[in-house]
């Protein structure tokens, strides 16, 4: 019983965070609107992998594997902004 | 079924001291005699049978990416490229990238000697997940059916590296099927990354701490976390491009609002790593066959297994320096370019560990140490040139040379296969249970140096003096070191055939091995030689660190 209450509640913080996407995008504009949805889409990601991927009963070996998939993606993406966060400024290809 | 006549028909099968043509008491109850039939290997989750599955197989799939470097070597004898058209010169080189990436350097040590050693060297009856490594071989048989499918359906011409726009716009060929080989062969990749991982944190046997672990071990951990991480990124990479290609989804198409250069961001966001998975393994086998070959504990064991995983870290930090020339900024090719550098320091660790490793031991000159020294040379030549590749204003005017393809087949074939071989000839008494001539064995590594010198060194020349790879027809001043190359790869490629010659002829008619022929430690040679099917007959209670060997030297010499 309380472990489809506790799942509800994820449930239903998603949907709440789910209805500040749409909010924002329309309140928000420009590099701030990107970077509360790319905030409330880490939030979502992490109530789906504590609760529905069961990382909260999981021991640290398996959350550290969690936490360095979601590492490995931001070395990923923020190598790859060097080049294009600094591609008009420094030199290098543009559209 | 001939086999078994014969068997059946020898006066001496119940000898178990009779050397040669009969079978031991050990072969009668090993692995390799747990089940006769075709069904018995092909439905079997033996670690050690998996193994022997794929080394069949990758050998099968290292003389198919050969013959196409043959064809290559011997068109580029002319400067006119007299044997191949432009495509299928093209179609050649593809090939022979495609092939010995994905299909040979990739599985070729973790899938093999991995595969065998794993369990034994800690001390398990197999790997975590038995099935999913039979899975793994037969999704890897898939990828390279479709693989041959496309070499015979006439080929693809983009280059291992699939860059866009070429590969989604312009290239003719099959390349979204082999884009489907290599997305399918990605998965074999992982299941065995994530075996591996699983296995090494699960079923070590007591006593047989992180720190009692073989670097070997080490290595196929580190390997194992880059197969996990970095995999997943081609697949999807591959599904993009494929994508743009078959759909004209904008992804890569600045027309369609894309970035040519994101694809090689993702492509090496896999592929450099890739690099480190070709030879963390090869490096953990150097790590063996040194401490072996000098029965001396290995110099800094922390440092050089800490070196491992450091390279498997920095491994992910550094692709960006594929692209000095691409038109990524500058900023972003001097933060790759800084990285790139910090690679040589976990591997120029290794090195000086094995030579300190080496320094006053009693060296044993087997054909395992043959192969060992020639990785150990080749790999600093094939590094050192990697450092200059990685300075940005060299680069740029080295970027897509013969220097850039000396630099990586001396970390490729000169540091990954010269280790295979080296595994090859190290553990063959083991997995098979009879011992080869190994005078052949120390001619094979002599001939194995000396024609991949001949191969890649005039290369490093050429690309220096500015001839660009993936050209068949070339300036004639270029000839004589081409020339050169070539004659080295025939050497090359003899002396690639040489072994099946010998460890063939000795399964059957070699000495039985014992369970220990080399003398040296570890778990794997505690138990007979080819071992039974479940490994250990009682699960070991490990006691010693690894390398465990007598330090009679230090104390005569003071």
């Amino acid at each position: 019983m309380s472990a489809t209450r506790t799942l509800v509640l994820a449930w239903s913080a998603l949907m709440c965070l789910l209805f500040a996407t749409v909010g924002a995008s329309f309140v928000l504009t420009g590099p701030w609107s990107i970077v509360t949805s790319l905030a409330i889409a880490l939030a979502k990601a992490a109530l789906i992998f504590w609760f529905f991927m069961h990382l909260r009963e999981e021991a640290g070996l398996v959350r550290l594997v969690a936490i360095g998939a979601g590492a490995w993606l931001l070395i990923l993406i923020l190598l790859s902004m060097t080049d294009y966060a600094t591609r008009p400024a420094l030199g290098g290809m543009t559209n | 079924m001939t086999d078994s006549n014969a068997l059946d028909s020898r006066p001496d099968r119940n000898d178990p001291h009779d050397p040669g043509l009969s079978e031991t008491m050990t072969e009668r109850e090993s692995y390799l005699r747990a089940g006769h039939t075709l069904r018995s290997w092909l439905l079997t989750t033996d670690h050690k049978r998996i193994a022997i599955l794929y080394l069949i197989t990758v050998t099968v799939f290292f003389f198919i990416g050969g013959a196409a470097a043959v064809l290559m070597r011997a068109d580029l004898v002319t400067p006119q490229g007299d044997l191949l058209s432009n495509e299928g010169y093209n179609r050649a080189f593809t090939l022979h990238g495609v092939i010995m990436v994905w299909f040979f350097l990739i599985p070729s040590i973790p899938t093999t000697f991995g595969n065998f050693l794993i369990p034994l060297m800690i001390g398990a009856r197999d790997l975590a997940f038995p099935r999913l490594n039979l899975l793994s071989w037969y999704i890897y048989m898939l990828g390279g059916l479709f693989t041959i499918y496309v070499l015979i359906a006439g080929g693809v011409d983009t280059g291992w590296t699939f860059y866009t726009p070429l590969s989604s716009m312009f290239a003719n060929g099959h390349v979204v099927l082999v884009a489907v080989a290599v997305f399918i062969v990605g998965f074999s990749s992982i299941f065995t990354g994530l075996n591996f991982i699983v296995t090494v944190h699960k079923l070590r046997a007591p006593g047989m701490t992180w720190g009692r672990l073989r670097l070997f071990i080490w290595s196929h951990y580190a390997t194992s976390l880059i197969l996990v991480l970095a995999t997943p990124v081609l697949s999807m990479t591959l599904v993009l491009m494929a994508a743009e290609r078959l759909f004209g989804i904008g992804v890569f198409d600045p027309k369609l609002g894309g970035d040519p250069i994101l694809f090689q961001h993702l492509f090496w966001f896999y592929s450099h790593p890739a690099v480190y998975i070709m030879v963390l393994p090869a490096i953990g086998v150097a790590s063996e066959l040194v401490a072996a070959a000098a029965h001396k504990p290995i110099f800094g064991y922390w440092f050089v297994a800490g070196s491992s995983i450091a390279i498997a870290i920095i491994s992910f930090l550094v692709w960006g320096h594929h692209m000095f020339v691409a038109g990524q900024s500058m900023y972003a090719s001097a933060v790759f370019s800084f990285l790139s550098l910090a690679v040589a320091v976990p591997s120029g660790i290794k090195i000086y560990n094995w030579t300190a490793t080496l320094y006053k031991g009693h060296i044993a000159l087997d054909p395992p140490f043959f192969f060992a020294a020639s990785f150990i040379g080749l790999f600093v030549v094939g590094g050192l040139t990697g450092l200059v590749v990685a300075m940005m204003a060299v680069d740029v005017h080295v970027h897509d040379t013969y220097f850039v393809i000396a630099h990586f087949h001396y970390i490729m074939v000169g540091g990954t296969v010269s280790a295979y071989f080296g595994a090859l000839h190290f553990w063959w008494p083991k997995m098979v249970g009879r011992t080869y001539f190994l005078v052949w064995g120390r001619l094979t590594a002599i001939f194995i140096f000396l024609g991949f010198n001949l191969t890649f060194f005039p290369q490093y020349i050429l690309g220096y003096l500015g001839m660009p790879r993936r050209y068949h027809v070339y300036d004639p001043a270029f000839q004589v070191l081409n020339v050169l190359s070539s004659a080295g790869a025939s050497i090359l490629a003899i002396a690639y055939v040489l072994p099946f010659a010998y460890l063939i002829y000795s399964m059957r008619y070699g000495d039985p091995a014992g369970p220990n022929p080399w003398g040296v430690t570890g778990l794997e040679w505690t138990v007979p030689s080819p071992p039974p099917k479940e490994n250990f007959a009682e699960i070991p209670v490990v006691t010693t660190g690894p390398y465990d060997y007598p330090m009679e030297l230090e104390s005569r010499d003071g």
